[in-house]
């Protein structure tokens, strides 16, 4: 297996051990993901998918252990390998949206005569292409979501990590773009990492589901999706898709329970960390 | 309908008082030393402008209000951008800042008269101090309430510090400095202008209380229109400062 990103031995906690705050959110967690995959996680909330994301692109140093990509060690944003695509709140609501995705190729270092038919095209993939001169006010949640993604795609970086994009989406807006994804992410060989709490999606969208216990968190089971990309709408309604969404479920149910009794237990836990 | 009767009593009702002000003098015998005749204050202020005498007292005026200005600016937007950059200050500064802008500054006068004399120096340093606190407290609650999210996602795609404060810092905290310093531009104004009148060699207000004391009474008032004039179109000129700044921010 060609391996894009490595992760050993990863720990986190949030504040110092012995503070009435601190919070074990990763327990020594080891995975290979391999290149050009589409790897999802999905656990309980405060599992500390997130925090595993954010320790991946360098936005966060861990506790204890490390990770590599694409044979580096991680020491910080690594902005020509990897881009983020975050759940909400992520675009500049002064900037245009094309502004917006000239600003993150500025930001990685692209001349000039490059960026904008960079954006161009991005915008065009992402079917943004008639609403380059909109603010991201004047954009509905799905296509904010859609232009964070096309200025993710224009940084051309072979891993793509995407933490919840379409979380605070409707039900129906999710099922479409994630359809668009999978036709989108099909004709790129990027490496994807992507967290969510749906277990519909996760099927639909990954090549292998990574499932996590409760806090602190660590991978507990992978459960591989085999079905060739782009998926197809009828994938949802195959006796396949149930299967696989069954199983992940029954792997699931056990980790939630756990998480709500440990929940209710101490209720003052900070919740800002799944 | 009722934005024509909106408009109506905005305009009668000025236009009653001025009524009620001439039939005091002409009519009820109200001393033309304690309120001067509406006609004679119309004469004085077509005089005061002809002969452009107001231009020494305006300069002056205009001067001080310039300085401090630029000094509770740029001392507002400077200190108060050190602060913002750690949460820590804030909580530490933040409060202190407010509870100093509740005090009347004014108080400070007589000791800046003190150490600065009657010149323009000492209204400068109050319209400078009270000037201050507006511009420092929008520039911390500008710059130190900027989304999380938008800071990591460009730190995520490589933006250097200056990358930082020039595409994501600067332009979520410019409509709230902006605001900020239109009220610190009022409130330098009230209070150079008031100070003149309490201690001063010159200034329009320093020139309203020597009218006074002359007893030139249709004048004084001429002057306070004429002062009146000058802020409204000052506070005119900075709001649409402040607008084109939010359009370009």
């Amino acid at each position: 297996m060609d391996t894009a990103i490595r992760i050993k031995n990863v720990s986190h906690r949030f504040g110092e051990e012995g503070e009435a705050r601190n919070v074990r959110a990763l327990l020594d967690t080891s995975f290979d993901i391999a290149r050009g995959e589409l790897l999802c996680l999905i656990g309980p909330s405060g599992c500390g998918k997130s925090t595993l994301l954010n320790v991946i692109g360098g936005l966060l140093a861990p506790t204890a252990g490390e990770v590599e990509v694409l044979g580096k060690k991680v020491a910080g944003p690594m902005p020509r390998d990897i881009a983020f695509v975050f759940q909400e709140n992520a675009l500049f609501p002064w900037n245009t949206v094309r502004e917006n995705v000239d600003l993150g190729m500025r930001f990685q270092g692209v001349a000039r005569a490059e960026r904008a038919e960079r954006a161009q095209r991005s915008l065009e993939a992402v079917g943004l292409g008639d609403f380059a001169d909109h603010f991201p006010a004047q954009l509905s949640g799905g296509m904010r979501q859609r232009a964070a993604l096309a200025r993710a795609l224009s940084l051309q970086t072979g891993i793509l990590l995407m933490d919840e994009p379409f979380g605070a989406l409707d039900e129906q807006t999710r099922m479409i773009l994630g359809e668009d994804l999978s036709v989108l992410l099909a004709a790129t060989a990027k490496t994807i990492v992507f967290v969510t709490h749906s277990l519909g999606e996760a099927v639909f969208l990954a090549d292998r589901v990574a499932v996590f216990s409760a806090r602190p968190g660590t991978i507990k089971q992978v459960i591989n999706i085999d079905e060739p990309h782009p998926r197809k709408p009828e994938f949802v309604t195959s006796e396949k898709f149930t299967s696989l969404r069954n199983q992940l479920y029954a792997q699931l149910h056990d980790e939630i329970r756990k998480t709500m009794s440990a929940e209710s237990a101490r209720p003052a836990t900070p919740g800002a960390l799944s | 309908m009722s934005r024509v009767a909106v408009r109506a009593v905005q305009i009668a009702v000025p236009l009653v008082l001025v009524t009620l002000w001439y039939l005091a003098t002409t009519r009820w015998g109200v001393s033309r030393i304690l309120l001067p005749n509406p006609v004679e204050v119309l004469h004085a202020l077509g005089n005061v402008l002809a002969t452009g005498e107001f231009i020494d007292d305006l300069r002056v005026t205009l001067y001080e209000l310039a300085v401090a200005f630029a000094i509770s600016a740029t001392g507002g937007v400077a200190i108060g951008y050190l602060i913002s950059r750690s949460g820590f200050r804030i909580r530490a500064y933040e409060p202190l800042l407010s509870a100093i802008y509740s005090v009347p500054l004014i108080l400070f006068l007589p000791l800046y008269v003190l150490w600065f004399g009657l010149g323009p120096p000492s209204k400068i340093a109050l319209g400078a101090s009270i000037g201050f606190f507006p511009v420092v407290l929008s520039t911390i609650a500008g710059f130190g309430h900027v989304d999380r999210m938008m800071i990591t996602a460009a730190r995520s795609m490589g933006a250097s510090d200056l990358q930082l404060f020039r595409f994501v810092l600067l332009p979520a905290a410019f409509p709230v400095i902006i605001a900020g310093a239109r009220m610190g531009f009022t409130v330098a104004l009230l209070s150079i202008i008031g100070s003149e009148t309490l201690a001063s060699l010159a200034g329009l207000g320093h020139h309203i209380v020597e009218l006074s004391e002359g007893m030139e009474m249709a004048r004084m008032f001429a002057y306070i229109a004429f002062v009146v004039a000058i802020a409204t179109i000052l506070n005119v000129v900075v709001s649409k400062l402040e607008a084109w700044g939010r359009r370009r921010g």
